[in-house]
């Protein structure tokens, strides 16, 4: 198993090495020591390979992940797994702003909390989140699913387009043009599959609500300018 | 007696003159703001105030067209593996595949290609036919992220990072939903025909101590080969160009309000920002208090029209300009060939800027597969190279005139200027005195 040790080995050697895998490669378990809150850990993978951060990691860790699955044994800085292609990405501790902001698949998981903006601008990944998320958190959010199993902040969903938003605690306050919406049969087949991905277990789908957008902003409407 | 009020002629106000009162009407019909594509159509302080002073007894001309002068130029020399080597200091600007059709971005491709010069992709993402036609292929890496992926961020040959522009500093993007046909709204992952809004900052950072993460990251992905840009609109153009620098950019692109956009509101083109002409010698002066001139390369954007104004721009010390609107020009845009048509969307050519509706006769500014059509981006493609070799030969001739052996010999001691805002704003003397306004002791 490669292992890297970032207290000695510079970073640009193990994203060199992550991008380097070749087809068919047999090391395809990769552990990285010592991150010490290091930013652009392991970001760029476009091999479906293993990654293990043993501690916290600071910005963008696991940044456009394509196909690999990277574990964070800590915490994570802002911009965890941004632009996710597709793969999965799990963080055992909390993750701070901008989690998942623009990924366009893949899963991501957050068992602690993650900070605001979590899902901004989101275009077709999946994000569960154990615990609570921050405010303006899927603003903008495009596709995709984003499920909280704690509380969400302020203004969830402002500007939403087809993201779909999954809350089974308390919302402080919807953002401009985010309605509840019902809980239909493939919502809750949906979530289901959702949160099996996620190891999600003791959980029913009937304790969540559905989120998504009211479509009032989609074209410009002068009655609406209040919203803008 | 009487008196008589003599007849006076009638007399319209310069204040309210036709185009504030037709506004005025316009606003209270239809409740909303005017939209409209390009740049500031005010008359703005600009190259044309400034003239060169040639060779005279102490300056020794070079002969034209027998002895050489260079006009090539290297963008991102400073952390980047593999810069861009360009025959021309002139690179073709972002504009989004969405806002233009696919034969024009075709053809902007292959003019630049021509040319040996790169061109850009916009929001929206970057598209086969683009890639496959421009040999020097800049990616905007802007905060909608529309489109953005790896995979297009390593077939790219440099990565620009979109903070504003000069037609809207401050304010994000706007795609109205005519425009968003099946293949644009795939491309930007959003339901088709919707009024599609670009975020005005980025998503996942906030501030330049933010940004020097965010390029690491960039870099890192790409293996540190793609120069990286950074692209600000002409607003604080000392302090953005400073702070562009501390962040690692290798090149910084400055774009004055003479820039153009696909689409935004009149008011803000119009009264946001600064002009070109002003942003130059702020954006040079931060890159040499740096001692990062000619390290990092300034790339000057926002109205530029021939080759004087390039020789201009670079004489006040960019090392290329980026150019748009005069493109889309060369490509066919406002042609009066589609007078006609231009008359009956209630324009006239040269005036044509409701880009945003996706009419545009000339197929360009549109997602219409029939108008699109009327395009052939060969000849197109052609059209604008032709242009850029026009522009680059008249740029030589004033190089030469001033007795320069490359583009980038030009300096502000071959310049004067016509009036006092241009003097001011170039930091250039007042023709005919060896005045600077604002500099002391001079």
């Amino acid at each position: 198993m490669p292992y890297f040790d970032l207290s000695e080995t510079p970073l640009r050697e193990l994203n060199r090495a992550l991008h380097a895998i070749a087809p068919g490669a047999n090391d395809r378990e990769f552990e990285v020591a010592n991150p010490r809150g290091s930013h652009a850990v392991a970001v760029g993978c476009q091999a479906p390979v293993a990654v293990t951060i043993k501690g916290s990691v600071g910005y963008y860790c696991a940044g456009m992940n394509s196909a690999a699955t990277i574990t964070v044994h800590g915490s994570a800085g802002p911009g965890v797994a941004e632009n996710m292609m597709s793969g999965t990405v799990i963080v055992e501790g909390d993750a701070s702003q901008y989690a998942g902001a623009t990924g366009r698949g893949g899963l991501l998981v957050i068992k602690g909390n993650a900070a605001s903006r979590c899902g901004i601008s989101m275009k077709g990944i999946d994000i569960v989140v154990h615990g609570d998320i921050g405010h303006m958190s899927a603003f903008m959010g495009q596709s995709g699913h984003l499920v909280v199993l704690g509380n969400a902040g302020d203004a969830l969903g402002d500007s939403l387009y087809e993201a779909k938003l999954f809350v089974r605690g308390t919302v402080k306050s919807l953002g401009a043009d985010c309605v509840e919406k019902e809980m239909r049969p493939e919502h809750h087949a949906v979530l289901a599959a959702l949160l099996e991905k996620a190891g999600v277990t003791g959980v029913e789908t009937t304790e969540f609500k559905r989120y998504g957008s009211a479509r009032k902003l989609y074209n410009f409407n002068i009655d609406n300018a209040d919203a803008y | 007696m009487t008196y008589h009020n003599p007849p006076t002629p009638p007399r319209k106000s310069a204040t309210f003159d036709d185009a504030s009162l037709a506004e005025i009407r316009r606003a209270a019909a239809t409740g909303i703001y005017d939209i409209r594509g390009g740049g500031t159509k005010k008359k703005l302080p600009h190259f044309d105030d400034l003239s060169f002073l040639g060779a005279s007894m102490s300056r020794y001309p070079l002969e034209g067209y027998r002895e050489r002068c260079d006009t090539s130029v290297t963008l991102g020399t400073r952390f980047a593996a593999k810069p861009l080597h360009l025959k021309i200091p002139i690179t073709i600007a972002g504009m989004s595949f969405g806002a233009l059709s696919g034969p024009a971005k075709e053809a902007l491709g292959r003019g630049a290609t021509l040319s040996g010069t790169s061109t850009t992709t916009g929001d929206g993402g970057m598209t086969d036919e683009e890639r496959g036609h421009s040999d020097l292929l800049v990616y905007q890496y802007l905060p909608s992220r529309y489109g953005m992926n790896p995979a297009d961020l390593r077939r790219a040959d440099a990565i620009e990072i979109v903070i504003g522009q000069g037609a809207k500093p401050g304010g994000g993007g706007m795609l109205l939903g005519q425009k968003i046909s099946d293949r644009v709204a795939e491309m930007r992952t959003l339901p088709k025909g919707i009024d599609q809004r670009s975020a005005c900052r980025h998503p996942d950072w906030t501030g330049p101590d933010d940004l020097e993460i965010k390029i690491l990251e960039l870099r890192e992905i790409t293996d540190w080969e793609k120069p990286i840009y950074i692209k600000v609109g002409g607003s604080r153009p000392y302090y953005d160009t400073a702070l562009a620098v501390k962040a690692g950019a290798d090149v910084v692109v400055v774009d004055g309000m003479q820039g153009g956009t696909a689409a935004t509101q009149d008011v803000f083109i119009e009264n946001v920002g600064q002009p070109t002409l002003a942003c130059i010698r702020p954006a040079v002066k931060a890159l040499q208090d740096l001692g990062m001139h000619r390290k990092v390369q300034l790339v000057v954007s926002g109205g530029i029209r021939n080759g004087a104004d390039v020789a201009k721009a670079l004489a006040l010390g960019a090392d290329a300009v980026s150019i748009g609107t005069a493109a889309l020009v060369a490509i066919g845009d406002n042609d009066p060939k589609w007078e006609r048509e231009y008359n009956a969307l209630g324009t006239t050519a040269g005036a044509y800027d409701d880009w945003h509706e996706g009419k545009d006769p000339a197929g360009i500014t549109t997602q219409d597969p029939e108008l699109a059509a009327r395009l052939d981006p060969v000849a197109a493609g052609r059209r604008l190279a032709n242009y850029l070799k026009v522009m680059t030969l008249e740029a030589q001739t004033i190089a030469r005139a001033c007795g320069h052996n490359h583009l980038h010999n030009l300096e502000p001691e071959d310049l004067c200027a016509l009036t006092i805002e241009a003097a001011a704003m170039a930091q250039v003397p007042l023709a005919g005195t060896d005045w600077i306004p604002g500099k002391t002791g001079l």
